[in-house]
């Protein structure tokens, strides 16, 4: 299974972004091998519509989970009907703090 | 920390006097943000000593390279907007039409046309001494005040610490610049004032918040000036289960603490009596005393 | 001709104004008034009338699953986030979409066509005999209002005399309600607050170099600041309204002073001289 989880710089030491559309980076945790992928996102600047921008690269890397902050109405309602479920991580951690959160099933899911 | 918008429906009901007032006696650690970049009027009454101005460069808009350009005008054929237009044989792109569709790059045989992202405001952080303030600066003629209110939020979110209130000045309408206002926060005071568009304006700003999670309080200015539209007012917010957290007479104080630049509630009146009351529903509805 | 109201801010008085002066000059002639403020359009509330209801489209993609791939291509190529290519399907979000055609152009298979949406309407009456009203209307949630503004510009062409109520601000909106317009009356009020915005409309309408002039709202006689900005700028003062207790109740009831104030109709018909002499156009 693949987690995407929106973070402030590359790799699984990164901090966790609470944005998800305009996060920096997008690092994809491979959970069966732990291979780590990360992107820089195009869409930090972009002036609109990054929700379903950004749902659309998580679908193309094959993520069925997404660990973020927030996340918007467009891009809700876009990961809803890709069927992946996005989880709330609201600490100051890293993504590997956030992916062992994930693991441990205590993050909250959001309602999309 | 809770997080307000003062918004309204229209111009000119009195947002930014409540917004202000609220600011000048809330009595509580917060933060300022002016979301109302088209027109931002809170530094105008607050004196603050700013700290940092950056560019801000919302919007790509496309830029024809005269080098390569062959002067085959497809681009403008598949412009839908009309921003590109022939002038003394030199094909060029109007910013004020472009929306930055990226279409013209698209079709340009020569590869001639390039995304640019255009400055088209100031974003300033700075301090008063009723809290750090996050305002910005549009540009005439620059779309996508969006965008930018997206950055003033960020920035005062920034400046937040230590803060158990953020209190922004939202933009009239219901635009891209009312939803970047209010996506996130926990609450919005709605300022109406009994006007004959008064009604008709609020039931189009409640449709809007529904729609995202957020407690919806009325303020109602200049509500003695026709009785009869404020009791309107105030049966709609009661079937629609909103609190109208305050009401406020006319007042010739408010009009003189307006032109001289200053909170109404810097001095004794009935408004600020009104705006006290006001203040203290609000934030006790809000847990915040 | 064609003659805008705008203002820099919201509340300055702006629609009462083009109201106002609308009615006084439908005495005499035929005139059209549109409201190109779609996102909170009131003037039909000065003027009572059943409207007739034309819906302002625009054009949105529509996917044929049938020859679609999901290359991802639309959604990549599109800049405002209308398109979404998910695993087994494209979603779309039309309320986002511009309508600027690209995901049918790159859209290497052939299976986007641009189907019409209505976002708002144009609602037409003649609510006074020689006064036509177009009052555009921008749906709740939408972001394309010069869309809308365009479409009700459209509806009033062919008129002699139009009239324009911007809506507030300086942004896109405005810019496309000024297209085409002869003069422009910017409404102010003589506080800080309508000074400052004051100056960021002067600019918006320099920058289009329409003739322009103003009109003091809610004035209370002292309005040096604002005469020295105008005198500055070179910006004749139109017409100056008062404060008044009077005049603000009439007008929050839905009142025109021009109508209910002895004396406002001779100077709404002032104002239109005035106007058209700045304009330096044959009405």
């Amino acid at each position: 299974m693949i987690v995407g989880i929106t973070a402030r710089a590359a790799g699984t030491d990164a901090p966790v972004e609470q944005r998800f559309g305009r996060a920096p980076y997008f690092v994809f945790v491979d959970t069966e091998t732990g291979k780590a992928e990360s992107i820089e996102n195009p869409l930090v600047d972009a002036a609109g519509g990054v929700g379903p921008r950004a749902v659309q690269m998580f679908s193309e890397h094959g993520a069925t989970v997404v660990i973020t902050g927030q996340v918007g109405g467009n891009a809700a309602r876009a990961l809803g009907m890709g069927g992946i479920k996005a989880y709330a991580y609201r600490g100051s951690g890293s993504v590997a703090d956030a992916l062992a959160e994930y693991t441990a099933g205590n993050l909250q899911l959001l309602p999309l | 920390m809770i997080r307000l918008a003062i918004v309204s429906g229209k111009g000119g009901t009195g947002k930014t006097m409540v917004a202000a007032a609220l600011a000048d006696i809330s009595g509580v650690p917060q933060v300022l943000a002016d979301c109302d970049v088209d027109a931002a009027n809170l530094e105008l009454l607050f004196e603050p000593r700013r700290l940092t101005t950056e560019e801000f460069r919302g919007l790509e808009v496309a830029r024809i390279d005269p080098e390569q350009c062959r002067g085959c005008g497809i681009c403008a054929d598949h412009c839908r907007f009309g921003a590109i237009v022939c002038r003394d044989d030199v094909w060029e792109v109007d910013p004020l039409h472009c929306e930055g569709c990226a279409v013209c790059t698209y079709v340009c045989p020569m590869g001639a046309i390039s995304m640019e992202q255009r400055v088209c405001g100031e974003i300033y952080t700075s301090v008063t001494d009723r809290g750090n303030l996050a305002h910005a600066r549009l540009f005439p003629g620059s779309g996508n005040s969006g965008l930018l209110v997206t950055e003033v939020r960020k920035r005062a979110t920034s400046l937040a610490d230590g803060a158990d209130l953020l209190l922004a000045d939202g933009p009239p309408g219901i635009g891209c610049p009312l939803i970047a206002t209010i996506s996130g926060v926990d609450a919005v005071l709605i300022v109406t004032e009994p006007g004959v568009s008064a009604l008709h304006d609020l039931e189009r700003l409640v449709t809007v918040c529904r729609r995202f999670d957020v407690q919806i309080f009325v303020a109602i200015n200049r509500f003695d000036l026709a009785e009869d539209i404020c009791k309107r007012i105030e049966d709609y917010c009661e079937k629609e289960g909103i609190v109208v957290a305050g009401k406020i007479p006319f007042d010739s104080a408010v009009v003189d603490a307006v032109r001289n630049g200053r909170p109404v509630t810097r001095s004794d009146s009935p408004a600020t009596d009104a705006l006290r009351a006001l203040r203290d529903t609000l934030f006790a509805e809000l847990g915040l005393i | 001709m064609k003659i805008a109201i705008a203002s820099g801010k919201g509340g300055t008085g702006k629609s009462t104004v083009a109201a106002n002066l609308a009615c006084t000059l439908a005495l005499s002639r035929e005139v059209a008034l549109v409201d190109c403020d779609v996102e909170e359009p009131n003037l039909h509330l000065f003027f009572p009338d059943s409207a007739e209801d034309v819906p302002v489209t625009t054009l949105v993609p529509e996917i044929d699953p049938a020859l679609c791939t999901l290359c991802g291509e639309c959604g990549k190529f599109c800049r405002f986030g209308a398109l979404s290519v998910l695993k087994d399907r494209v979603l779309l979000f039309p309320e986002l979409c511009h309508s600027c055609g690209g995901c049918s152009l790159v859209c290497p298979q052939g299976a986007i066509r641009e189907v019409p949406r209505t976002i708002g309407r144009v609602a037409c009456s003649c609510p006074l005999s020689r006064l036509t009203l177009v009052s555009g209307v921008l749906n709740e949630g939408e972001v394309m209002a010069p869309t809308v503004i365009r479409a009700a510009k459209m509806l009033a062409e062919g008129h002699p005399l139009i009239l324009y109520d911007a809506s507030p601000g300086i942004a896109c909106p405005v810019i496309e309600t000024l297209e085409g317009v002869d003069a422009c009356i910017l409404v102010t009020e003589s506080t800080p607050f309508g000074l400052h915005d004051l100056r960021l409309a002067a600019e918006v309408v320099e920058s289009t170099g329409i003739p322009a002039g103003v009109v003091i709202n809610r004035s209370d006689g002292r309005d040096e600041e604002t005469l020295d900005f105008c005198r500055e700028r070179g910006l004749p003062i139109l017409m100056t309204i008062p404060f008044s207790r009077e005049i603000a109740a009439i007008q929050n009831r839905g009142g025109l002073i021009c109508r209910d104030l002895p004396g406002w109709e001779e100077r709404f018909a002032d104002l239109f001289e005035a106007v058209v002499k700045i304009a330096g156009v044959n009405p």
